[in-house]
């Protein structure tokens, strides 16, 4: 049975890409952004953003990755992690985020999708800290008018 | 006929519930005396305050108390819900040593509750205590540390761990007081205050509001010591600092998760010595990294409270020679590696944290500069990734961690040994669900890995070596390795091999919030899927309601006997401490 499931599912996942590849932007449009590439250095006393962060900051781009649990399915933001999460930290009171999220603000709602497929989200990429005004969630690194696509 | 019978008896207790006010501290619970807690009582019903009746020992409860309590017409929970009305009194103490009844009456409800409030002995048995806690501790992770760092032949360890001398002297009940189970929370709480309290809860009584920060306080160890003398306060883990075990030394609050509040209490309290991890929650919310939702820069804060400031092993070397009176050690930004990944594997986060220090040197640096004070010390260390991989099942790098820890208990002896007036207690906070049943064989037939188990002869001794004497196997994906059952957990693969690529993740959550197999493992060779046996919410296994062990040595660990109550640690604390000692 688990098997199957992840047959369909694959499948479904080429399908999704195939859709898809027609409609993609021109590639100087939209610059791709990997979560290995997002800090230029890890400290104790914080993080630092790379310079590809700093450049591509107001540009739109496309990560890679995958959908954190939402707050709540209705919600328009949702957290992009580089690995499926083990943890909901939005459900568990003793689990944590990762230090390397990026926060994805929709341009309009989507219906989410499967948390453990990957996802590829485009937006524009905007860094330093802020408050969701609904949520009080905050961020360091988010993108904005997005949308999101398996693949 | 049965079902009225049911109906009855639900009618029954609904009344029988409605009626009984609720007052904290709880029926039986031990306080020690002259320590500050709050006093509340709350009913089940709106009531009048002229209406409500407390008496303690059959007098007016101010006459005892000193202090009148506050009337709250009504609390509000969710939605504002109408709760009832409650009396609270905050930051009072019992100054005389006894056997407390207080009544409690208003409308229709009555409850009665019995303190015993406990002095001590008048003079400290112990100058130094160090209080060793591996988290999660089982007795699993102590037989399969010793059979990895150690070996077997012929049914006889070829070695002892540190531990192993240590006495074991008590048995000790985890439960909460809402659950038989438990989380580290709760536990560690019931350690350093000697008042059991409710999953998630820290230094207070679990009351019905919602807010997390307003529930009935008590004294935690590291106030008790502020309050009643000059004694250094340590605190040593390798989670992050204001994880529930070391918040457990400082903090009030009945949610764990209140982190970068905790931080705030650790800062109230200014322990001497701060090592571990969680760096994110001292930075304010503009850098990068950082998880506060404020400005609030404690890294600062604490500097400037006289702390020198470690971030990496060789920072926290040098400190040893660094003029500032006060230690913060901050090693990452959230839970430090674990030792197979910082000093083997070098996996996890280790490429972004490459230098920190390990719990032995963390140790070694806190006894040092704790014991530079004359009046004595409180240390609690924490190998608080025992747990921490035993939850994701990666019992592997659980019981290297445990090894880990023991080189630490042996850090503990040595300076006990130099200084005699140094009670030592090695223990966990809970267990977890789990067991050696033998070995796994890569040479053994069979097709199947599960042919591979060996069970009673079969099994026969582990294949690990420890060619340059470090204590931790050279390998541990050796052909012959032991083999950990946990009796739960979430939908999983298991792959019967150590997880050489960085930290197990059984189970992932799906769109319907589902924990289901990570399917990353699947095509493991030989990997078998094993389904989960707890609710789909939980993400990974649980810990167990077993009694642990607690061993001590030295001063004052005569007080330790038998089956006791979490709670009930404290109080030998307390004495060994003389922090009930009678006023002169």
């Amino acid at each position: 049975m688990i098997k199957g499931a992840l047959t369909r599912r694959r499948m479904l996942g080429t399908l999704a890409a195939l859709a898809v590849l027609p409609l993609t932007r021109p590639a100087h449009a939209t610059e791709p952004l990997g979560f290995g590439e997002l800090y230029k250095s890890f400290g104790v006393l914080g993080l630092e953003f790379s310079d590809k962060v700093k450049r591509l900051n107001g540009r739109e781009v496309r990560v890679k990755g995958f959908m954190a649990p939402p707050l709540k399915a209705e919600a328009d933001f949702f957290v992009l992690t580089e690995i499926p999460m083990s943890l909901c930290p939005f459900c568990s009171s003793d689990a944590d985020w990762p230090d390397n999220i990026l926060v994805v603000y929709l341009g309009r709602k989507q219906t989410f999708v499967q948390y453990n497929a990957p996802i590829s989200a485009q937006g524009v990429l905007e860094y330093g800290s802020w408050v969701g005004p609904v949520t009080g969630f905050v961020s360091q690194l988010r993108l904005r008018s997005a949308s999101f696509e398996t693949v | 006929m049965r079902k009225l019978l049911l109906a009855l008896a639900s009618a029954t207790m609904l009344a029988g519930a409605a009626q009984a006010a609720t007052v904290y501290p709880l029926d039986r619970a031990t306080i020690l005396v002259g320590s500050p807690f709050d006093f509340k009582v709350e009913f089940d019903a709106v009531v009048k305050p002229e209406d409500v009746k407390v008496t303690v020992n059959g007098q007016d409860y101010e006459a005892v108390f000193g202090k009148k309590a506050e009337f709250v017409a009504e609390e509000k929970g969710a939605e504002d819900k109408v709760l009832g009305s409650a009396l609270i009194l905050r930051d009072m103490a019992i100054n005389e040593a006894g056997d407390y009844t207080v009544e409690v009456s208003a409308g229709g409800e009555t409850k009665s509750v019995g303190w015993d409030v406990y002095a001590t002995a008048a003079e400290p048995k112990a100058k130094n205590i160090i209080f060793m806690i591996a988290d999660g501790l089982s007795v699993a992770h102590r037989t399969g540390a010793r059979i990895m760092s150690k070996g077997m032949s012929e049914g006889k360890a070829n070695g002892r761990l540190a531990m192993d001398d240590i006495p074991p002297v008590a048995f000790i009940g985890t439960s909460s007081t809402h659950s038989i189970a438990t989380d580290s929370a709760n536990t560690a709480s019931a350690y350093m205050t000697g008042h059991k309290s409710r999953v998630n809860a820290l230094g207070v009584y679990a009351d019905r509001t919602p807010e997390s920060l307003d529930d009935p306080k008590v004294e935690t160890i590291a106030e008790a010591l502020r309050r009643t003398g000059k004694k250094s306060v340590g605190i040593v883990t390798t989670a992050e600092i204001e994880d529930a075990t070391p918040a457990a030394l400082v903090s009030h609050t009945r949610k764990r998760a209140d982190k970068a509040e905790i931080v705030g209490m650790m800062f109230d309290v200014k322990p001497d010595v701060l090592l571990g991890g969680g760096s994110a929650y001292f930075l304010g919310k503009d850098v990068p990294g950082s998880k506060r939702k404020d400005d609030k820069d404690y890294i600062a804060e604490f500097k400037n409270a006289g702390y020198a400031l470690a971030t990496d092993k060789a920072e926290l070397a040098a400190s040893a020679g660094a003029n500032q009176e006060r230690l913060l050690g901050l090693f990452h930004t959230g839970n430090m590696d674990v030792t197979l990944d910082r000093q083997f594997l070098k996996k996890g986060t280790v490429d972004k944290f490459p230098n920190q220090p390990g719990l032995v040197e963390m140790t070694e640096v806190a006894l040092d500069r704790l014991s530079k004070n004359p009046e004595g010390f409180f240390l609690m260390v924490e190998a608080a990734s025992v747990d921490k991989m035993s939850h994701p099942l990666d019992w592997d790098r659980a019981l290297v961690e445990t090894i880990e820890f023991d080189k630490a208990v042996a850090v503990a002896r040595n300076f006990a040994e130099k200084n005699p007036d140094t009670m030592i207690v090695v223990t966990g906070d809970h267990t977890h669900g789990v067991a050696i049943i033998g070995t796994v064989d890569d040479d053994k037939p069979g097709e199947k890995m599960r042919e591979k188990v060996g069970t009673y002869d079969n099994a026969g001794f582990p294949n690990y070596e420890d060619k340059d004497g470090d204590g931790y196997p050279d390998r541990i994906d050796v052909s012959r390795r032991l083999f950990l059952a946990a009796n739960n957990g979430p939908d999983h693969y298991e792959t019967f091999r150590p997880k050489m690529d960085g930290p197990f993740v059984p189970a992932i959550q799906n769109e319907a919030k589902e924990y289901v197999a990570n399917e990353a493992y699947k095509d493991v060779p030989g990997a078998v899927f094993v389904e989960g046996n707890i609710p789909k919410d939980e993400d990974t296994g649980v810990h167990a309601v077993d009694d642990i062990v607690l061993q001590a040595a030295g001063p004052g660990s005569e007080g330790f006997r038998g089956y006791m109550e979490q709670s009930d640690v404290y109080r030998v604390l307390a004495d060994a401490f003389a922090l009930g000692a009678a006023k002169k």
